[in-house]
């Protein structure tokens, strides 16, 4: 909302001279945030000027300039600067003749832009100023020609005079971020209010200004039917008729509960809007149209009550406000045909829609420059059913915010008299007396939905119902944690607007219509401790019971990635979406393979995904099913910048939805009481896996180029490391095995087992696929189900005694087939060598002469020990052998000599 | 032969002895000299071989003096020995003289993401004052996300944040907007009294620009218990900012409107080193908890009262840390993170 201060000023003191950044700051206090400043940036001398003469003079480019001579100031004085009354101006534009009065921009002018203005050669002539255009100005967006005053009524204004005041370009506007509680706050009314409740300074209230305009009262007709007039024979035959029948109300609310209407006859419509109205809607950021639509969206501004005006001429019969039917259609004033909805609430005539309610007028009876008279209408229209229908046919309109948010329901037929003086005094004509249709039985629905928990009850639909609330005398204490007296409290609130009286056990409050969201104890507090200062409120520590620490699983997954960082690898965090692509490739499981298979075989086609409705990008419309795109996409980027050793690591959640599974529940449960265990049993089961995974890329060098050592390429025994000291860190023992990934090398590709379940994959990239993503051959990456893996921990480890006695360690060297995987050899060799066994390492597989063509030669490491005595090289000999033979028997490993 | 041993025969060949041991100028040399000074071979050993046929009368003083001969060479060359030893040890370590500004190394500079370890800290600060930590679904049911915090399903205040929807809309599936969900999870699943602090992703349809990112991460705090206030939720964050940002970090409240909380307020923050300069900084939203969404918690709001607040982590390190283009926390160039390395 900006607010212009003039327009301030004119229902709350504010002092002369009072800066925009002043008028922020004590907005601030009471909670409307700053968002920034406006206008105030033309100064300097422009003054009205009167075209004496000129000479049109073509130029080579096919333009013709006219060179004038332009009185700036009385004849005798000097100008404004000080310079000469009379000055050359070369001007492109020729909308203007002799004798017009202009807007002359002199020299050491400041324009919006900042835009300066100086003398200066042009076509062959010194230009001592400009005369200028509504867009220069920033007044508007004409730029056909320059402003002739004589268009704006002013031109009597003096030569010489400051243009500044006259057209409102000495104002500046306050841009405040108004939040969805406080409608009332969209106008000037309400930020009038608000700036009276920061500072003390003296409030006026629009509404009660525009009550005594004169325009008389009107009529009031009854409940939804046009023939229903009460007093006075002289309405009845000016009475427009208007019938309210919603049939369809949403939520048990009726979408219309007031309509007030007035008609003002006999405008000339044709005549320009006041510069100030057209400055203060421009600083309000609202262009200015024509007279008419300036006054009603002028009127909206001020009290914040939308109004709607007809060329009364194109209505056929009378108005009646009901929900749209299948195949209604309207065109609305944006020139698009609109199919209408069934909850839509429309106002139409003999001809069917003529308007959606609250959000945007139709084309067929707009105001123009030939409208005579003039229908004026300001509704209260329910919050819930305007919202839809904005946001339904994606129009949302300056009235659908307000009618959002709430309007004050009292104040339609203030806005029609509003609106018919100002047409009256700017367009002539006379104005009839108004009337309004009230739709009763708006209020008894919303009784008999309870409304009193219902966050949007308040917001408009109760109009005419008094709200009260019964605010205990300690309750604004007990949730502030700050004293307040009796008398601050009913001053407060009283200010505020609402009705107060002191009750036995505390106060009996009835908010101010404009104040809906005022619903509960709970918001009277805020009011109370908002206006006195939250700066009131001390500071006291609670004290939370004994806690427990970080949870098992949120120390492990610290420790796991405190683990990689500390090893070399770079945690990042990327963003979740993903391509069909990569879901199909990556998000896939790996599997255990005996022998090599085509792994694009091995890929039995799509996966299931968790899609967005609205992504960001189409192209990564899925949430991930894994965290290697993410990590290959930074490894992508890093090599653009020219890192090429590349160790990236990350934590974070995938969405696993299972294939042929529906997610999400088809309706909710209310947000106003505890669902059944029932209810949140099933929006439960509706939420799709999304386990945290942990996974790892390694590319480029691990040891760098550097004097004494050779350098390392990263491969898969990286990985592999990775994963280890992620199980080390969080207390398991992993082993692998040879597997099979559609994504990955097929030789090179291993599945991580805790005990027989498989946790996760490591191996190298495909080199198609490397290539394909413009990464090296070799790229080594993990991908493990951390949340598993964490829960295969355990911290029962019981300590075994440490042996002091002396170790024998011996070799031994086994000759198998060379696809007999080591670890299946060291296993054997473990599983014979029985308790003495300590250490078993793998410490040379040796292929070529000695040993047979396709066997390898296995070198094991063994490293016995007895808890109670010396062993003999005899007795670790034995163990040995033994080992030996379990392997001989299972993988027919044979001892080599 | 006994003859033979007289004083001079002796001092002879202790003085070849002497001169050979101070010329040996290596230990291979000085060995050398010892077995030819020494050895049985050798003078002094000869010497005293003649020891058996000397008179008996006589054996004792010739003995002293042959063996006082062999003693001082034996000492001369102990000591020589130290000596070459170590000459040859000083010489072996000059030779051994490495430039320790260019040995090989296979440390890798690794670091945690600068918004992980911001997390933790926080966390810890919580965990201090008693607090636990909970996580949820990043994925929510919108139940969790609006419903159950006062968002009504028509109200504007749903459109307020720019929501993710997941396909298709009518199963009211969002990625969360907020962590907030975590805090209605931790009502309905936790005894109470509570004291919750929930960090973690959240995502918005913002543009990923140097101000915005679609995907952020947030810590919110909740607390209900017998009693609690704004008083409690002031000294909260008052402790809280001190320990992350320093003794000089203020807070101060600023009225706000939030669906979930009443009063609400926005959190400023002052510090004196912010770039800029000294000044109020908003840093996020807090409020006394909504007595609705207690209750669709299943808590009676007149027994017991909560607040909660919520703040950006990567507000957090920019003020903290002076990181000026929040892309830098979202596109995993390896500089960015190991600026910080292990710690934040």
């Amino acid at each position: 909302m900006r607010v212009p201060l003039s327009w301030l000023a004119e229902f709350v003191d504010l002092a002369p001279g009072t800066t925009p950044e002043e008028v922020h700051a004590a907005l601030v206090r009471v909670g409307l945030e700053e968002e920034g400043v406006h206008g105030g940036d033309t100064q300097g001398p422009i003054v009205v000027g009167e075209v004496l003469s000129f000479v049109e003079e073509p130029q080579s480019n096919g333009k013709t300039i006219r060179w004038c001579q332009v009185q700036v100031a009385p004849e005798g004085e000097r100008a404004i600067d000080g310079g000469d009354a009379v000055r050359g101006i070369v001007c492109g534009a020729s909308n203007f003749i002799v004798g017009d009065r202009v807007v002359v921009t002199l020299p050491g002018a400041v324009l919006p832009g900042p835009f300066p203005i100086s003398a200066r050669k042009t076509y062959g002539h010194v230009s001592d100023g400009m005369m200028a255009s509504a867009r220069e100005l920033g007044l508007g967006d004409d730029h056909a020609g320059i402003i002739r005053l004589v268009t704006l009524g002013l031109q009597d204004a003096p030569v010489g005079s400051s243009a500044l005041p006259l057209l409102g370009l000495d104002d500046a506007a306050v841009e405040i971020n108004v939040t969805p509680d406080r409608g009332y706050a969209l106008s000037i009314r309400g930020v009038a209010r608000e700036y009276s409740h920061a500072t003390g300074a003296t409030f006026r209230d629009p509404v009660a200004v525009a009550d005594v305009v004169g325009l008389g009262g009107g009529c009031v007709g009854q409940t939804g039917t046009a023939d229903a007039i009460s007093d006075g024979a002289a309405c009845v035959s000016r009475f427009f008729p208007v019938t309210l029948a919603d049939d369809n109300p949403i939520r048990g609310r009726t979408g219309i509960s007031v309509f007030a209407t007035r008609i003002v006859r006999g405008v000339d419509a044709s005549r320009p809007t006041p510069p100030r109205m057209v400055s203060r809607l421009a600083l309000a950021g609202i262009r200015s149209r024509s007279l008419l639509v300036d006054i009603t969206n002028y009127v909206m501004l001020e009290i914040g009550q939308p109004v709607h005006g007809y060329d009364l001429d194109a209505l056929r019969g009378g108005i009646t406000v009901r929900r749209a039917r299948a195949g209604d259609t309207l065109t609305t004033l944006d020139e698009k045909e609109r199919a209408l909805h069934p909850e839509d609430l429309i106002i139409t005539d003999d001809r069917g829609p003529i308007g959606l309610a609250g959000v945007m007028g139709g084309a067929d009876t707009e105001l123009r420059d030939s409208t005579r008279n003039v229908l004026i209408e300001a509704a209260h229209f329910d919050p819930v059913s305007i919202a839809r229908t904005a946001r339904r046919h994606r129009v949302p309109s300056e009235a659908s915010r307000r009618f959002e948010r709430g309007v004050d329901p009292e104040i339609a037929e203030a806005a029609t008299a509003r609106v018919a003086h100002l047409m009256v005094k700017y367009a002539g004509g006379v104005a009839e007396p108004g009337t309004v249709v009230r739709g009763a039985s708006g209020a008894e629905v919303v009784g008999a939905a309870g409304g009193g928990n219902d966050p949007v009850a308040g917001a408009g639909s109760s109009a005419g119902v008094a709200r009260v609330i019964d605010l205990p005398a300690d309750y604004i204490a007990n949730r502030t944690g700050a004293d307040y007296s009796t008398g601050e409290i009913v001053g407060t609130l009283s200010q505020i607007g609402a009705t107060v009286t002191e009750t036995a056990s505390g106060f009996c409050v009835t908010p101010p219509s404009w104040r809906p969201d005022l619903t509960g104890c709970a918001e009277l507090a805020e009011e109370v401790a908002r206006l006195t200062g939250y700066d009131r409120i001390p500071s006291v520590l609670p004290v939370a019971p004994p806690g427990r620490g970080l949870t098992r699983a949120q120390r492990l997954r610290r420790q796991a990635a405190d683990a990689l960082a500390a090893a070399g690898s770079v945690e990042v965090l990327t963003f979740p979406f993903a391509t069909e692509a990569e879901n199909a490739v990556f998000g896939v499981a790996a599997h255990a393979v005996t022998t090599f298979e085509t792994p694009m075989r091995a890929h039995s086609g799509g996966v299931a995904s968790i899609r967005l409705a609205n992504p960001l990008d189409q192209t990564t419309g899925l949430l991930r099913r894994s965290l290697l795109p993410g990590l290959i996409a930074a490894a992508r980027r890093n090599r653009a910048r020219g890192l090429t050793d590349i160790s990236l690591f990350e934590q974070g959640l995938v969405f696993l939805p299972a294939a042929d599974s529906e997610y999400g529940s088809a309706t909710l449960p209310s947000g106003e009481r505890l669902p059944s265990a029932t209810e949140l049993a099933a929006l439960q089961a509706g939420i799709p896996p999304q386990p945290r995974h942990l996974a790892v890329l390694l590319t480029g060098r691990v040891t760098p180029r550097q004097p004494g050592q050779p350098t390392v390429a990263a491969s898969i025994a990286d990985a592999l490391d990775e994963v280890r000291r992620v199980a080390h860190a969080v207390g398991v023992t992993v082993e692998f095995v040879q597997g099979s990934h559609p994504a990955m090398h097929p030789g090179r590709t291993a599945l991580i087992r805790v005990g027989a379940h498989t946790v996760g994959w490591v191996g190298e990239l495909l080199p198609a696929l490397a290539a394909e993503l413009d990464l090296p051959d070799v790229v080594a990456v993990a991908e493990l189900a951390l949340d598993e893996i964490i829960a295969a921990s355990s911290d029962g480890i019981v300590a075994r005694a440490v042996g002091t006695f002396p170790a024998a360690t011996q070799d031994l060297s086994l000759v198998v087939a060379i696809d007999v995987p080591a670890a299946d050899v060291r296993a054997a060799v473990a599983a014979g060598a029985g308790e003495l066994l300590e250490v078993i390492e793998l410490v040379d597989d040796y292929r070529g002469s000695g040993v047979p063509i396709g066997t390898k030669s296995l070198t094991f490491g063994l490293r016995f020990r007895a808890p109670d005595r010396t062993l003999t090289a005899a007795e670790a000999s034995d163990a040995k052998l033994s080992g030996a033979a379990v392997a001989t028997e299972r993988v027919g490993a044979v001892v080599r000599g | 032969m006994s003859q033979g041993i007289s004083d001079s025969h002796v001092q002879h060949a202790v003085d070849a002895a002497l001169a050979a041991i101070s010329g040996a100028s290596s230990s291979a040399a000085l060995k050398t000299v010892a077995t030819e000074h020494t050895g049985d071979k050798s003078p002094l050993a000869h010497l005293n071989a003649q020891l058996r046929d000397a008179p008996p009368e006589k054996k004792a003083a010739l003995g002293k003096l042959v063996g006082g001969a062999r003693g001082r060479v034996a000492q001369a060359l102990k000591d020589r020995e130290a000596e070459i030893n170590a000459a040859e040890q000083a010489a072996r370590l000059t030779a051994e003289r490495v430039d320790v500004t260019a040995l090989p190394s296979r440390f890798r500079e690794g670091a945690r993401h600068p918004l992980s370890l911001l997390q933790d800290r926080v966390c810890d600060v919580f965990v201090g004052m008693g607090w636990e930590i909970a996580e949820g679904p990043e994925l929510e049911s919108e139940w969790f996300n609006f419903d159950a915090l006062n968002f009504d399903a028509d109200h504007p205040a749903r459109a307020m944040q720019d929501t993710f929807f997941i396909d298709p809309p009518e199963h009211h599936l969002v990625l969360r907007t907020h962590t907030s969900p975590v805090q209605v999870r931790s009502m309905l699943e936790r005894p109470l009294p509570l004291y919750v602090l929930a960090p973690g992703r959240v995502f918005r349809t913002d543009e990923f620009d140097a101000t915005h990112l679609p995907v952020f991460t947030q810590f919110e705090g909740i607390a209900v218990d017998h009693g609690l206030t704004m008083a409690h939720l002031k000294g909260t964050l008052d402790h809280f900012v001190k320990a992350i940002f320093g003794p000089e970090a203020m807070i101060r409240l600023r009225p706000s409107y939030f669906p979930f909380t009443e009063p609400s307020a926005e959190l400023d923050f002052w510090h004196p080193t912010f770039a800029g300069g000294a000044r109020w900084i908003e840093w996020g939203g807090c409020g006394m908890v909504h007595p609705h969404v207690l209750r669709s918690a299943g808590i009676d709001p007149d027994e017991y009262s909560g607040f909660a607040f919520g703040m950006g982590v990567e507000r957090g390190l920019m003020l903290r840390n002076g990181v000026q283009d929040m892309r830098d926390m979202a596109e995993g160039d390896i500089r960015f993170s190991q600026q910080f390395g292990m710690v934040v």
